[in-house]
């Protein structure tokens, strides 16, 4: 199974490890991995500041590099749901894009409903110390439907403990340029949201999508807060070990 | 109202560290979605019942001009008569007409929204007749000298010790915070003027084309005594606010009450129909209603339309996270929250609400809620797509996206900007990895750090490794 890998532009820039984390975890499973070389972002950033046009540049760009492929994996709900919700819409006037996009939106997956709902993964052979608490980021929750599949594979980590906090599903306050525009209502959001983190006793916060987790990191340690480790799911799934070899120089 | 929905910024930043307000919205809470949760398990089709409500008010807006003639005749041959506002000034003006006309001096209300987009009271207290709110909320209010910050809660903001001062202030009586005491007290003052007035203003929260009724639904009682008790009542309502018969009514009233207040059903719903007959014992004498547009057509054939399906159930307000931290005065004007962010702009003008449609993550928290599957983010995203059209937003945040949309599409460059600056950032970051301030991005920095990038892009090191 021949599988594109779109790293996604903050991946890319912020944390390569959970690109290769990523990459490591479909190949195990025996997916043929490509990254293909023109991608850079979905679109997304543009697209939800009112600039259509670059939703339109860039999905087009993302059709030419991955139509190829039986799968696309990406280790982010928000671009998948861009790509799955959106690409479509901004064609309104030629079908026949419009078919091709639906056709390749089809097979175009978020890392954890991948591996849970393709792949059908039972034994990750990972391994975690310590307290988890999942953060549902929305458009993965809203869009993708994906609540279930990121949970189940993480109890298939050893030794990783789930612990719910208060209201998962509630947004961190990320929402891309909202997170800068809007900065002290974001601030205030991801406020909220690291307190349910602590209060969950959890010892790490995990969840699928980097966006999320620099905003909720960020105000964790602005406020004080060194210990409560922020990780992607794609490193916890991956384990430590696997990890460690990915190195990042 | 007072429109400030232009200072959404400076107003927000004013809430967030308003000590009071902010314990108010914390203890209010969730105590909506968990009511709305709960009483939701009743339904067992709850997806079927939504999709079918959107179906009738889509229905309504593709022929609203038939639907609201039919109507029209139908109240008109069950004696009342009706009024068209074509702006929130005509509203003003054929409420003043019509008391003028009757000789009234004192107005008894109950909750209507419409008439805040006007500003009625200021404009009849201004011609010289006194109103008085019945809704115990807008009562609150309407002693404070605020307007209203929840569609259906409009006093949410306040706790019972705010309430306490103002009750003993204005009534002269002692300062109590037992809350059933603080409700008989309002009805004692109340009760006179409900015998008392002339005329009775309520809003309308819906308008049946078969029967020519006006429909409210209320808790507290006074809506009845508003529309039966004085001479005249004039209901006061949007002209979108039509459905076709009491069977429509049936099914979007399983969806009302239980997304607003997470009831049931209300305590009351009343079905008012022309004025007293011949053969009734009560009733008002004089019936009419406004029908008010004051924006609502421009929407009509956009894709704004489907705002107007809104049933005023208040959902999306309660179930938003933005709303929750800053409360509804936040957003300056008559509509708070996800449907505020659309109405707004839409009604008082696009550049006079520019940051309200950004107000938002997009998460989609009130679009799974809304009753009628209004899909606010994506309104909202037009409304976002017109203002970076029509060049209403600031010059550097154009250039930004000019900027990253063509790096974007040029992968080579792309990836040669994105080397340097996560080089840069990452020794920025120091130790820890964790930058403070970056110029441009304060907006960020001001409440959180920026986790630096770790030096080198996934590119990068896919490259070399493939090597």
């Amino acid at each position: 199974m021949r599988v594109g890998l779109f790293v996604t532009c903050l991946v890319d820039l912020m944390r390569p490890r959970i690109g290769f984390a990523t990459l490591k975890l479909l190949q195990n499973s025996g997916c043929e991995v490509v990254v293909p070389e023109g991608q850079t972002c979905c679109g997304q950033p543009g697209f939800n500041s009112g600039d259509r046009e670059s939703g339109r540049l860039l999905a087009q760009r993302f059709l030419k590099d991955f139509e190829s492929f039986d799968y696309v994996v990406i280790p982010s709900g928000s671009c998948t749901g861009m790509i799955r919700h959106h690409y479509a819409q901004l064609f309104p006037a030629d079908p026949a894009l419009q078919k091709r996009i639906n056709a390749l939106s089809a097979r175009t997956y978020e890392l954890t409903q991948f591996l849970h709902t393709v792949l059908h993964i039972q034994n990750l052979h990972s391994s975690f110390k310590g307290n988890i608490t999942y953060h549902d980021s929305c458009s993965g929750l809203r869009e993708l439907g994906i609540k279930l599949q990121p949970r189940q594979l993480i109890g298939q980590v050893a030794g990783a403990q789930l612990r719910e906090m208060e209201k998962p599903e509630t947004c961190c306050g990320f929402g891309g340029a909202f997170s800068i525009k809007l900065g002290d209502i974001a601030s205030r959001m991801a406020d909220n949201k690291c307190q349910d983190v602590q209060a969950s006793g959890a010892d790490a916060i995990v969840g699928g999508d980097l966006g999320c987790l620099l905003n909720i990191e960020g105000r964790l340690r602005r406020m004080g807060d060194e210990s409560t480790q922020v990780l992607h799911v794609a490193e916890v799934l991956v384990g430590p070990e696997a990890l460690a070899d990915l190195g990042e120089d | 109202m007072l429109l400030t929905s232009f200072s959404f910024k400076s107003n927000v930043k004013k809430k967030l560290v308003d000590p009071v307000l902010q314990k108010n919205m914390k203890r209010f809470g969730g105590r909506f979605v968990i009511a709305r949760a709960e009483v939701m398990k009743e339904v067992d089709n709850l997806e079927d019942i939504r999709v079918a409500a959107a179906a009738i008010r889509d229905g309504i807006l593709a022929n609203l001009d038939s639907y609201l003639i039919t109507f029209e005749e139908r109240a008109q041959a069950r004696g009342t008569t009706v009024h068209w506002a074509e702006t929130a000034q005509d509203v003003n003006r054929i409420l003043i007409e019509i008391a003028k006309a009757n000789g009234v001096r004192k107005i008894v209300k109950s909750k209507s929204m419409v008439s805040e987009e006007s500003g009625l009271n200021d404009a009849v207290a201004a011609a010289d007749m006194q109103v008085i709110e019945t809704d115990l909320g807008e009562y609150i209010l309407q002693l404070a000298d605020e307007p209203p910050s929840h569609i259906i809660a409009p006093a949410i903001h306040k706790n019972v010790e705010e309430v306490a001062e103002l009750f003993s202030k204005h009534h002269h009586t002692p300062r109590q915070t037992n809350i059933p005491a603080l409700c008989r007290e309002a009805r004692e003052q109340l009760r006179p003027h409900f015998i008392s007035a002339d005329m009775g203003i309520s809003g309308g929260n819906f308008l049946i084309a078969e029967t020519g009724s006006v429909v409210i639904v209320t808790n507290e009682g006074n809506g009845r005594m508003v529309t039966t008790l004085p001479k005249i009542h004039v209901a006061i309502t949007g002209i979108e606010k039509v459905l076709p018969t009491l069977n429509d009514l049936s099914t979007i009233l399983r969806l009302l009450p239980r997304s607003a207040t997470g009831q049931s059903i209300t305590n009351y719903v009343s079905m008012l129909t022309g004025p007293k007959g011949a053969d009734d014992v009560d009733g008002p004498e004089q019936s009419h209603i406004i029908l008010v547009d004051s924006g609502r057509s421009r929407l009509l054939g956009t894709e704004l339309q489907r705002a107007l399906r809104c049933i005023r159930c208040g959902a999306c307000m309660n179930h938003c996270p933005v709303y929750q931290n800053i409360g509804g005065h936040a957003y300056g004007w008559v509509y708070p929250g996800p449907i505020g962010a659309v109405l707004t702009p839409s009604y008082v003008g696009l550049k006079n609400a520019l940051d309200l449609p950004q107000a938002s993550t997009l998460c989609g928290a009130c679009e799974v809620v809304c009753p009628v599957k209004i899909p606010l983010p994506e309104l909202m995203r037009v409304l976002r797509e017109q203002s970076f059209e029509q060049r209403l937003r600031p010059w550097s945040e154009r250039f930004s996206i000019g900027v990253w949309r063509t790096m974007a599409n040029h992968p080579r460059v792309y990836a040669r900007f994105a080397q340097v600056a996560a080089r840069l950032l990452h020794l920025m970051g120091g130790k820890k990895g964790l930058l403070h301030w970056l110029p441009g991005l304060d907006g960020w920095t001001d409440g959180r750090d920026m986790p630096a990038p770790t030096g080198k892009t996934f590119r990068e090191l896919y490259a070399k490794r493939k090597s």
